[in-house]
């Protein structure tokens, strides 16, 4: 059984290693899809609605057209055809310059009829409310789930909560916006750069579209900016630059402004649940009963989770989607995951109170998880859950600090169809090639990492190449925290039989078995005569001319899935002010066999900071009147900024020597902790995402009242 | 952006001059820029001219003496933050400017611009609305989301002015130079702004061929305290969801005289003199500081989503109070 051996015996894997980008990624020098620049490249520019719903009359592309510099106009609507959102595209030009582009767009003439729209889901399921999409009252079938007999629960519960949880609609805000630069190198050869989670997936849409054989496209994805889940496909920007350098011959640069990027580029739904819970005296949950709903905008996909980690024996949950004249949802790390479990923990919050019981003792009997279990004792001591407040919202300071959790759970573990190869060379340089991507996961380093340590070199002296589809490595998209664990194990049995085919050519030269074969720090010794030894360079020179080239299998027994998590929040309250301190969060994270530590914490952080930013700062605010985002920029959408960050302990919590993948799993709990422990520091419970000062001084004056 | 012509200004005859050849918004002047390029960029504002007033000698200095501070319109946000005068004997300016955006902005944007920044509203910064401040005839926050909005004076455009320095140097009876074609004027800040009832589409009383050069603040009393306290849902950049400026001549915990200037809360600062009769004259405490905070607030009407402002800017002018007699 193929296995990554014992902690004690690993050099590298588990260790903390120094991001292999992250001097090219901080000096500059790492080139991103923005940075991309090709010779007599063109720049392409998309003109999109600025209203929600309306019925297109014509499209008069002349003015467009005439002006010097541009060199091709295409529309992207028929006439006849309806808008459904704002940002939908209407046409798109390519110019020598990109101000060319976009004084070329706004020559575009455009004759709409304007249709009664619906932006909000309140405006949707209201009354007489236009028809946005195929559902009826804008409504989707509701998903109903059901067990055990609801009823006999509620019998059985001593408390009970009914309370209502909202979480707004958030976008990715990818810092590298949505984008490709395409070019065709002939009629039948496409390559594209591209801002992308899925090279491989994009090599094949742009294939089905352009009609070509999938090796005559390539897609090149060195380094990019963040995707979250927005970035799988090339969507209509991509198809709009390959289009356009195919008119005009030319490379095409095409990137989505940050006002498309909030429009058009994916969405985490909107969340509202109303629920009704119960437990028995003895901090059972035992009946749960929700009905909730969403926006994806005209997309389905707003599910979300509930009845969340905790075990109930008795639960109905009903969700519907519901159609708005906004821009489609697409996945968002760990996608209807943190707003489910904001409600999940808030509610298990306000049935402990009724049942006056610390809110981690309820967690303790209700969570069946044994690794979350271990996570509560390690994260409540961490925090120092014992100071927390025990009368919530005591104290007569003007600042109030309290603490709360939050629990998440993920499934991760990856999955078969990644191809690799590792390829020692005669002058003892090592290649690593897959066709995955760095996403800012920090793959590079990984596959890095498992070389070395099979090869006994050092992580830089591997040389990874990923982000590319030209070497025919295919892998999949970095969707579902599966990468790492899709990608390791791969690279793991590609560089065991590489190092054994080399292990053949030298036995002989060490006269010795090749079972006895070892390597060192650069060197390869034979274990019963450590006498016998040879540097890693001598032994790659034995082959010539000659390289050792190996592919690898996904091995089952290398990766393990379910990543269960814990966070414990401090916050402190500004009572006169609303204002919102973020003291310290403690992410107790279960991610299997971490396989570079550093970028692993580095992940957790990553997941902390932005579940923070769905708890306090970002939502998308939209015009019911106008229909459109008012706040589609990063003034007003609001994300963490350095000052918002507060001390994270990020506790890697790795129970086996598996690997598993933690990419989305620690976002989930955030929003949950800090709910639960602003609620813990003012003894008022916001309901509502985010927790802003307004919600805060709202509450307090309501509660004064 | 539409094109423009750029002219490096010479002198401000030259400037007044360029201004004079037409009314708003076909001449415009740029220095740091920060609020302007983005104007542009967005298609609020079209001009035909960009004047550069960098290349105006002398317009940027700091001159501060037993008899006040003169500060020209080009002195930098960071110039004034990082001022030790200012920071030591008029420390309510210094605690604004440094609240302002980020060290990137601090550095290029100006005192004049500051002074001359447009409102932030989400309607108004949209292209495709129409809002009554651009000459349409809806203010849209009425009916619309109002989170950001003011409590005071909107009436008909309820913008907020997003100034930070002004309710500072207000509250520290700073004068104004202007200088137009028929040569120069000087006015009290507090009267260089204007409430949308008075123009709807403008902030202050400046005309279109007018520039404001210079900021006079007198020296403060030796017995001053003076605090800026400015309340936003993020750390940095973010505006002011309301900001108070207090100066405050102490004679131990008893206020002689009070300064109570509001921002983020009206389309132009808010002299607060509810506030300050509240504390003139009286010995600070609890009570008393409670008293100036809703004081300075019982004219507010909040439109849908801003009743919070209410209650922040009554605690925020309450917590200046209580600063300056601790």
């Amino acid at each position: 059984m193929a296995s990554w051996g014992e902690a004690s015996e690993s050099r590298l894997i588990g260790k903390r290693v120094t991001r292999l980008s992250g001097k090219d990624k901080v000096t500059g020098k790492a080139k991103y899809t923005f940075d991309i620049n090709e010779p007599g490249m063109l720049y392409g520019r998309i003109l999109r609605s600025e209203v929600a719903h309306a019925t297109v009359m014509g499209v008069d592309m002349s003015d467009a057209e005439a002006l010097p510099g541009v060199k091709a106009v295409i529309p992207l609507i028929e006439v006849g055809k309806k808008l459904r959102y704002q940002g939908q595209e209407i046409a798109a030009v390519a110019a020598e310059t990109d101000d060319i582009a976009k004084d070329a767009i706004r020559l575009i003439r455009v004759d709409l009829e304007e249709l009664p729209h619906a932006v909000t889901e309140e405006d949707a399921m209201a009354d007489g409310a236009p028809e946005i999409r195929d559902w009826p009252s804008n409504q989707s079938e509701p998903n109903i789930r059901e067990d055990g007999d609801l009823e006999a629960g509620f019998a059985e519960a001593a408390v009970e909560v009914e309370a209502t949880y909202h979480t707004p609609v958030q976008t990715h805000v990818c810092l590298e916006t949505h984008g490709h630069v395409a070019k065709w190198e002939d009629e039948q050869n496409l390559t594209v750069w591209a801002s992308t989670q899925g090279v491989f997936g994009v090599r094949n849409d742009f294939a089905q579209r352009f009609e070509l054989p999938a090796n005559q496209v390539r897609v090149i994805t060195e380094h990019m900016g963040g995707g979250f889940g927005s970035k799988f496909g090339p969507g209509v920007e991509g198809h709009t630059a390959a289009e356009l350098s195919r008119i005009t011959g030319k490379a095409v640069k095409l990137m989505l402004t940050r006002k498309a990027e909030h429009l058009v580029a994916g969405n985490r739904p909107s969340m509202t649940q109303h629920v009704r819970a119960g437990a028995t005296r003895d901090g059972r949950l035992i009946a749960y009963d929700m009905k909730g709903y969403g926006t994806g905008g005209i997309s389905s996909g707003a599910g979300f989770t509930g009845p969340y980690v905790y075990h109930v024996p008795n639960s109905r949950a009903e969700r519907v989607n519901v159609a708005t004249n906004a821009g489609n949802q697409r996945a968002m790390r760990a996608p209807g995951h943190p707003q489910g479990a904001f409600g999940m923990d808030s509610l298990m919050d306000e049935l402990a109170e009724k049942l006056g019981m610390n809110p981690l003792e309820f967690r303790r009997i209700n969570d069946p998880n044994e690794v979350r279990q271990a996570q509560y004792t390690l994260g409540a001591q961490e925090i120092g859950w014992h100071r927390r407040n025990r009368v919530p919202g005591s104290g007569t300071d003007v600042k109030k600090r309290g603490m709360g959790l939050g629990s998440g759970q993920w499934g991760g573990g990856g999955g078969r169809g990644t191809e690799a190869r590792v390829t020692i060379n005669a002058d003892g340089t090592v290649e690593a090639v897959t066709g995955t991507q760095d996403i800012g996961t920090g793959v590079r380093t990984v596959i890095a990492i498992i070389v070395a340590e099979e090869f006994g070199l050092a992580p830089t002296d591997i040389r990874v190449t990923v982000g590319d589809s030209a070497p025919g490595l295919p892998s999949g998209g970095s969707g579902g925290s599966q990468t790492t664990p899709s990608v390791a194990p791969v690279i793991k049995t590609a560089a065991a039989a590489a190092k054994q085919k080399l292990f053949e050519r030298i036995a002989p030269l060490l006269e010795a078995p090749i079972e006895d074969l070892r390597v060192g720090p650069g060197t390869i010794y034979v274990v019963s005569d450590r006498t016998k030894t040879i540097t890693w360079k001598q032994a790659a020179g034995q082959l010539g001319m000659e390289s050792i080239s190996e592919g690898g299998t996904w091995d089952e027994d290398l990766r393990q899935g379910g990543a269960a998590g814990a966070q414990f929040a401090e916050v402190e309250i500004d009572t006169q002010t609303g204002a919102i301190r973020v003291i310290k969060i403690v992410a107790v994270q279960d991610c299997g066999l971490a396989i570079n530590r550093l970028t692993t914490e580095s992940q957790i952080n990553g997941g902390v900071i932005m579940g923070l930013g769905q708890a306090l700062l970002e939502e998308r605010f939209m015009d019911a009147v106008t229909g459109r985002m008012l706040n589609a920029n990063l003034e007003d959408y609001k994300v963490p900024g350095t000052l918002e960050i507060p001390e994270i302990k990020s506790i890697v919590f790795d129970t086996h020597r598996k690997v598993t993948g933690v990419g989305e799993p620690p976002c989930i709990p955030t929003p949950g902790a800090i709910a639960n422990a602003v609620y813990n520091a003012i003894g008022v419970r916001i309901r509502s995402l985010p927790i802003t000062p307004d919600k805060i001084l709202d509450a307090l004056a309501e509660k004064k009242a | 952006m539409e094109k423009f012509s750029y002219v490096n200004a010479t002198s401000l005859e030259q400037v007044t001059s360029l201004l004079s050849e037409s009314g708003w918004g076909e001449v415009m002047l740029i220095a740091g820029g920060t609020d302007l390029l983005a104007e542009l960029k967005e298609y609020i504002e079209a001009p035909k001219t960009l004047v550069n007033l960098k290349t105006l000698p002398g317009m940027d200095s700091i001159e501060a003496d037993a008899s006040g501070l003169k500060i020209g319109a080009l002195a930098t946000v960071s110039d004034i933050a990082m001022h030790p005068t200012i920071q030591h004997h008029y420390t309510v300016l210094a605690q604004a400017a440094v609240s302002v955006a980020t060290p990137q902005i601090r550095n290029v944007g100006t005192l004049g611009g500051n002074l001359c920044q447009r409102p932030r509203c989400w309607y108004y910064r949209d292209e495709s609305t129409n809002c009554l401040k651009k000459g349409g005839d809806t203010c849209y926050a009425v009916d619309g989301l109002s989170k950001y909005h003011a409590i005071l004076g909107g009436d008909p455009v309820y913008i907020v002015h997003p100034s930070d320095l002004a309710p500072a140097l207000i509250a520290l009876g700073a004068s104004v130079k202007i200088v137009g074609p028929e040569g120069e004027k000087n006015m009290s800040l507090e009267e260089f702004f204007t409430l949308p009832a008075a123009n709807p589409f403008r902030e202050n009383v400046l005309e279109p061929n007018e520039i404001v050069v210079e900021v006079s603040v007198p020296a403060p009393k030796s017995n001053t305290r003076s605090f800026y306290l400015k309340a936003r849902e993020k750390g940095a950049p973010d505006f002011a969801l309301a900001s108070v400026a207090g100066v405050f001549a102490m004679n131990g915990k008893t206020c002689e005289t009070a300064s109570i200037v509001l921002g983020g809360v009206a389309p132009a600062p808010w002299r607060s003199k509810e506030a300050e009769a509240a504390l003139t004259g009286k010995m600070i405490n609890e009570s008393v500081s409670q008293q100036a905070g809703s004081d300075a607030v019982k004219d507010a009407q909040p439109l849908n989503d801003n009743a919070y402002k209410v209650t922040l800017t009554q605690n925020l002018v309450s917590r200046a109070a209580m600063m300056a007699a601790s």
